[in-house]
């Protein structure tokens, strides 16, 4: 393990100089995740009395966590930008020795923008899901979990050190774990929410031993603190900082579904849709992207690791936009559309100072309008007997003209329809990507500009698949428009489709976030290799394509209510380019081998495991476990051997 | 002149060592209840001896305990020539054993309603229920598990704070002999427990046989048994480095043995299987306390200038610990077993700790062990409460579905099984945290290397307890019904101060963190 000549106390005194202490609302920041906290723990604790209102309890408190956010947002605009970013000490929590961390929470203007971002959205889809599970028995359980994940998610976006932020971090997956098994009585259901954790819990691994390698470089686990020795060391800690970029993407890619760790995110639509909007679309998954922001010093002095983070955006964006336009039930496109999107973002990410700010940017309009069409999915399976294969809708338009409206602006937002939030968003991605020398501009931004046509084929092949075209319903079907507690939250987020990127445009958004994303304004010394207006215009010309193609296809043809085979391209889509194949030639084939030759002839056979590395530890169990055959003759005789090994290793050592 | 006269005659200056009495009233306080407790067993009448027990067990673990918490720091000083040592690990230790005994007396005391303790047996040989027993139980009685278990927590209060050999070895006799004798003692599947207890007894002679060898060995070393003596002999002592080292291994041998440290654990999944369920929760907390106690004091105060001979072997000792004890506990279909080797996989993740070698380590050790403690005497009371015809349910496929019949009470096992995972916000995560940045802090590349083994062993103890939790949350209910048992206010407590503690120190460490850190420095 390297250890660095450097003088950490001073840096790390150095680092907490640099944050001004809370002022103001910010002293109070700690509502934030106690309001919603404090909602789960009442909601599962007590249970009968609360079955009616607690719902109604849930949503207030997740809108009181908004006022906060929007209090503390106000308060920080009113401040110079040197001064934003505030700190909050809340209580001494493992003092070990002489290494002591507090908990406490960082308010700069990246944590600002995701708490009114997580409350906003998060409180929208709790009023939207008084009106989806009205009808589910257990609501109670479901608000409550609801509110536990927006605590989680808040925690982990205003941590002030990467421990406390792995807190928030499992909290939200073990949140994403209960709700994706909410319906847990579906077996299947019940083993989505398993194939999530356990991929989640791969990234997570990867997420601790990030932790460990900063402390062991630096000897401080704190944001500021990793930031400021990051830099004092730079290049000269250059592998240490190479492996901690590594081990950040491990983590990043298994909570945002990146390659080769995506595979969980389709099966996770297995959860009620609110739940894919609000974990699996607007918040949970972005995580990743945060993660990599948040530790962008260390990503500056490792250019070999945020070339990986550029490289695994490419490929999920890529991946995820090829297996959107191959899959039929419609919240499994829109998740693959999620990857692919995040994919942008990690992108965008990892091409550093150039793109962070890009990549919160388009985080932050890809959080309302995939949300909203997320909600505006879940209100058609609603009107539709809960069902979500496309080739039976068709023609919805005329009968849920407000879902068909609200997903309209989500859907001209997603293929960058010019002036709406994608197009602002997407576009500056597309455009940072062609910055650069060499081969990277040209192979990331035709990546990213090719994928943006492809978007626009898959996102209107759903559309139209949905809404347009002949009407090939079930016999029994009677769609008909959702209640207002779900199309009101619909309507607000498509609005925010609409006009939200031209509004944090025009306001300065990527200015504002500049202090902390190690401003942007550097991009305007990199030119792309090819002038602006024709990446935009060949963008634009891919998008008409994309969309022109789907309308051929999907609204003027007649779509077949079964799916026809299609090529191997399709085929190989439909089923996430054999992801679960993969693993189970990666992880489950190997893992078993590894059982046979560790057993000799292993003719018992092994039980059934989740996973081969559960297999082979199952197997090394059992063979273990014969050792214990109660014999206390045994025993007596393991002790033995034991006090002879360590008396011989003692005789070795003194000879 | 006589030759007898060169000789002279014996010393009559026989000088009775300095007893400093508050230094060990709580210890004084523990052994009159234990020795009130016989008394009562012999002259209490029938049916007052079951309230007169417990009343006088509880008050004299919580009137020693008061002691502790409120004269502690008048209390530190070395006593009894030196025989005795109360410094601030052992008060620590006193007071975890004490609290600890206290909540795993309070389950031994479950009654269901009964007329005795439901755990234990008047007669090894009777059917539970039958008329056998009806007559066991007139002539004789269960209530003496109360004066046992003070004797054997009389024991484990010595234990840390042995300030020489001889002292420890007869601690460790003392604590460990009514052990034995609580193991046996199941009501229910009485030849396991029988069973267990002969091996148990067989297999702990045979270490406290090596214990006493390493003594004479260190003996013939340093030429004392005091462990500051042993401790000052270590480097200015030459030319028998072989009798140090092989001694010191063989003490480690009879104590490694008690924490159930691998290769020394085989007796540990029998045992805890076998025993009664009350007396396998306190023997897994309060005989873990202890006898980690004693390794601290025998590690800091005796043997850490040697650390270079038997370094090596305790590096393995716990890397191996870690990996069979979760890997073992992985094919584990028995509750109480699967508890077994997870409280072998603690034992490993402590050891690390320990081996720190520094103070840090200390303040890691003590948090751990008292988040452990009251979670595993909470995780076996619960165990003790899931029936299956009147016996209780510990095979794995019984607790399927159980959350849909006993919310709460799967609910608080989950809990405590995510603690035993280290989830954070947790006691558990606190606490591996503080073991392994100990370690990480001061015992090199082996405390690095070790780190990695505890992370990835606790990887593999987190698959084994959420299969659990997910097979009570997510799994129908088969087979034969299986009843939930309502705890007293006794059992209730104990187990919702495992609970407790489980949250508390896992939101809240600082408090803890910060005592056991001041308390980290031993006398000798």
């Amino acid at each position: 393990m390297t250890t660095l000549p450097l003088s950490l106390p001073t840096a790390v005194a150095a680092a907490d100089a640099a944050v001004a202490p809370a002022q103001g609302m910010a002293g109070v920041a700690w509502l934030l995740v106690a309001l919603p906290l404090a909602g789960a723990a009442l909601l599962l604790l007590v249970r009968r009395p609360l079955e009616r209102v607690g719902p109604i309890i849930a949503t207030v408190l997740s809108w009181g966590s908004f006022v906060v956010g929007a209090i503390l947002l106000v308060e920080m605009i009113g401040r110079s930008p040197e001064a934003r970013a505030q700190h909050l000490t809340l209580f001494s929590w493992l003092p070990v020795g002489t290494f002591s961390l507090d908990a406490g929470m960082l308010i700069d203007q990246l944590s600002v923008t995701f708490v009114l971002l997580i409350t906003f959205v998060g409180s929208l889809i709790h009023v939207y899901s008084l009106g989806y599970m009205a009808h589910d028995p257990d609501r109670r359980k479901f608000f409550a979990f609801l509110n536990l994940f927006v605590a989680a998610m808040l925690l982990l976006v205003t941590a002030d050190s990467y421990l406390l932020l792995y807190v928030g971090w499992e909290g939200v997956g073990l949140a994403s774990y209960l709700l994706i098994g909410f319906w847990n009585w579906n077996p299947p259901y019940a083993s989505a929410a398993n194939k999530a954790f356990i991929a989640n819990r791969i990234g997570d691994f990867g997420l601790g031993l990030a932790i460990m390698a900063m402390f062991a470089t630096f000897g401080t686990v704190t944001i500021t603190g990793v930031d400021r020795a990051a830099q004092a060391a730079g290049d000269q800690a250059g592998t240490m900082l190479t492996v901690i970029g590594f081990l950040l993407l491990l983590g990043a890619c298994g909570k945002s579904a990146q390659f080769p760790l995506q595979s969980w995110l389709g099966d996770a639509m297995a959860g009620p849709t609110p739940v894919s909007a609000l974990i699996h679309a607007a918040t949970m998954v972005t995580a990743g992207v945060y993660l990599v922001v948040r530790a962008h010093p260390v990503y500056d002095h490792a250019p070999v690791a945020a070339l990986a983070v550029t490289i695994v955006g490419a490929i999920t964006l890529t991946m995820g936009a090829i297996i959107g336009c191959a899959k039929d039930d419609i919240k499994k496109a829109l998740a693959a559309s999620t990857m692919s999107q995040i994919g942008y973002m990690m992108l965008a990410a990892g091409l550093g100072p150039v793109g962070y700010a890009f990549a919160i940017f388009h985080l932050v309009t890809h959080g309302f309008f995939k949300a909203g069409m997320f909600l505006g999915a879940g209100s058609v399976m609603h009107g539709m007997g809960d069902r979500v294969d496309m080739r039976t809708f068709g023609g919805l338009s005329g009968k849920m003209k407000i879902t068909w409206a609200t997903f309209l602006c989500g859907w001209l937002a997603i293929i960058g329809f010019p002036f709406l939030s994608g197009f602002f968003s997407k576009d500056k991605i597309i455009e940072a990507a062609f910055v650069g020398e060499g081969w990277r501009p040209w192979v990331f931004g035709l990546t990213t500009m090719l994928v943006a046509g492809l978007t626009a084929f898959y996102m209107s092949r759903l559309f139209f698949m949905t809404f347009h075209g002949k009407r090939r319903w079930l016999e029994d079907d009677h769609p008909h428009e959702s209640p207002a507690s779900m199309t009101v939250p619909m309507i607000i987020l498509a609005v925010g489709s609409v006009a939200l990127g031209g509004v944090l445009q025009a306001g300065g958004f990527l200015d504002w976030l500049a202090p902390v994303t190690g401003g942007h304004a550097g991009a305007a010394h990199h030119e792309p290799v090819l002038p602006i207006p024709v990446i935009t215009g060949g963008t634009l010309l891919l998008v008409a394509l994309g969309v022109g193609l789907a309308w051929a296809r999907y609204w003027r043809a007649d779509v077949p209510v079964t799916a026809p085979a299609g090529s191997w391209l399709t085929r190989a889509a439909a089923r996430d380019f054999y992801q679960d194949d993969v693993n189970h030639g990666l992880l489950v084939v190997p893992g078993n081998a590894l059982v046979e030759a560790a057993t000799l002839a292993d003719d018992s056979g092994v039980d059934q495991g989740t996973d081969g590395v559960g297999r082979a530890v199952l197997g090394a169990s059992t063979r273990l476990a014969r050792l214990q055959n109660g014999f206390v003759r045994s025993y007596a005789l393991t002790m033995l051997l034991g006090v002879v090994l360590v008396l011989a290793a003692v005789w070795m050592v003194q000879s | 002149m006589s030759p007898l006269a060169l000789i002279g005659p014996p010393s009559a200056t026989f000088t009775p060592s300095e007893v400093s009495y508050l230094s060990i009233l709580p210890m004084l306080i523990v052994a009159g209840a234990a020795l009130i407790g016989v008394l009562v067993e012999a002259f209490a009448p029938r049916a007052a001896r079951f309230t007169a027990q417990f009343a006088v067990a509880m008050l004299g673990l919580l009137a020693a305990f008061a002691v502790i918490a409120m004269r502690a720091p008048a209390m530190i000083g070395v006593t009894l020539s030196g025989a005795v040592v109360v410094d601030g690990p052992a008060l620590v230790f006193q007071g975890m054993v004490l609290l600890m005994g206290a909540a795993g007396l309070a389950l031994m005391a479950e009654r269901f309603g009964g007329r005795g303790p439901d755990a234990f047996t008047p007669s090894g040989s009777s059917v539970p229920g039958s008329q056998a027993e009806g007559l066991a139980e007139r002539l004789g009685t269960t209530t003496e598990v109360f004066p046992l278990t003070m004797f054997a927590l009389l024991g484990m209060m010595l234990f840390p704070a042995s300030g020489d050999l001889l002292t420890m070895f007869v601690a460790l006799e003392v604590l460990s002999m009514p052990l034995y004798v609580l193991t046996a003692l199941a009501r229910r599947r009485r030849l396991l427990s029988q069973e267990a207890a002969l091996k148990y007894f067989l297999l702990g002679s045979f270490s406290s046989a090596f214990f006493l060898f390493g003594a004479a060995l260190l003996y013939g070393y340093a030429g004392s048994l005091n462990l500051g003596e042993i401790g000052r002999a270590v480097g200015t002592v030459s030319g028998r480095g072989g009798l140090l080292a092989a001694g010191a291994l063989l003490l480690f041998v009879g104590l490694l043995f008690k924490v159930g440290a691998v290769p020394f654990h085989s007796w540990t999944p029998d045992v805890y299987q076998g025993a009664p369920t009350p007396v396998t929760g306190f023997m897994a907390a309060c005989t873990k306390v202890a006898a980690f106690g004693a390794l601290l004091r025998l590690v800091y105060v005796g043997l850490a200038g040697s650390r270079w001979d038997w370094e090596l072997v305790l590096w393995i000792v716990a890397g191996l610990t870690m990996v069979v004890g979760s890997v073992l506990s992985v094919s584990q279909t028995d509750i109480k077993r699967l508890l077994a080797y997870s409280s072998v996989a603690h034992a490993g993740f402590i050891l690390v700790g320990l081996l720190a070698i520094d103070r840090a380590g200390i303040a890691a050790v003590t948090f751990y062990l008292a988040s452990y403690g009251f979670a595993t005497i909470a995780a076996f009371g619960i165990v003790l409460l899931v029936r299956a015809r009147g016996s209780e349910a510990t095979h794995i496929s019984q607790w399927a579905g159980l959350g849909r019949r006993a919310p709460v009470l799967a609910a608080g096992m989950g809990l405590l099984l995510m603690g035993f995972a280290g989830i954070p916000l947790t006691s558990g995560f606190t606490a591996k945290f503080a073991v392994f940045a100990a370690a990480v802090a001061h015992a090199g590349a082996a405390g690095v290397v070790l780190t990695v083994i505890g992370v990835l062993s606790s990887a593999v103890t987190a698959y084994v307890y959420f299969r659990i939790v997910v097979l009570m949350f997510f799994s129908e209910p088969g087979g034969a019904p299986v009843d939930v048992l309502r705890p007293s206010a006794g059992g209730a407590t104990a187990i919702g101060v495992g609970l407790l503690t489980t949250v508390v120190l896992g939101v809240f460490p600082a408090p803890l963190l910060a005592l056991a850190a001041s308390a980290s420095q031993f006398l000798w």
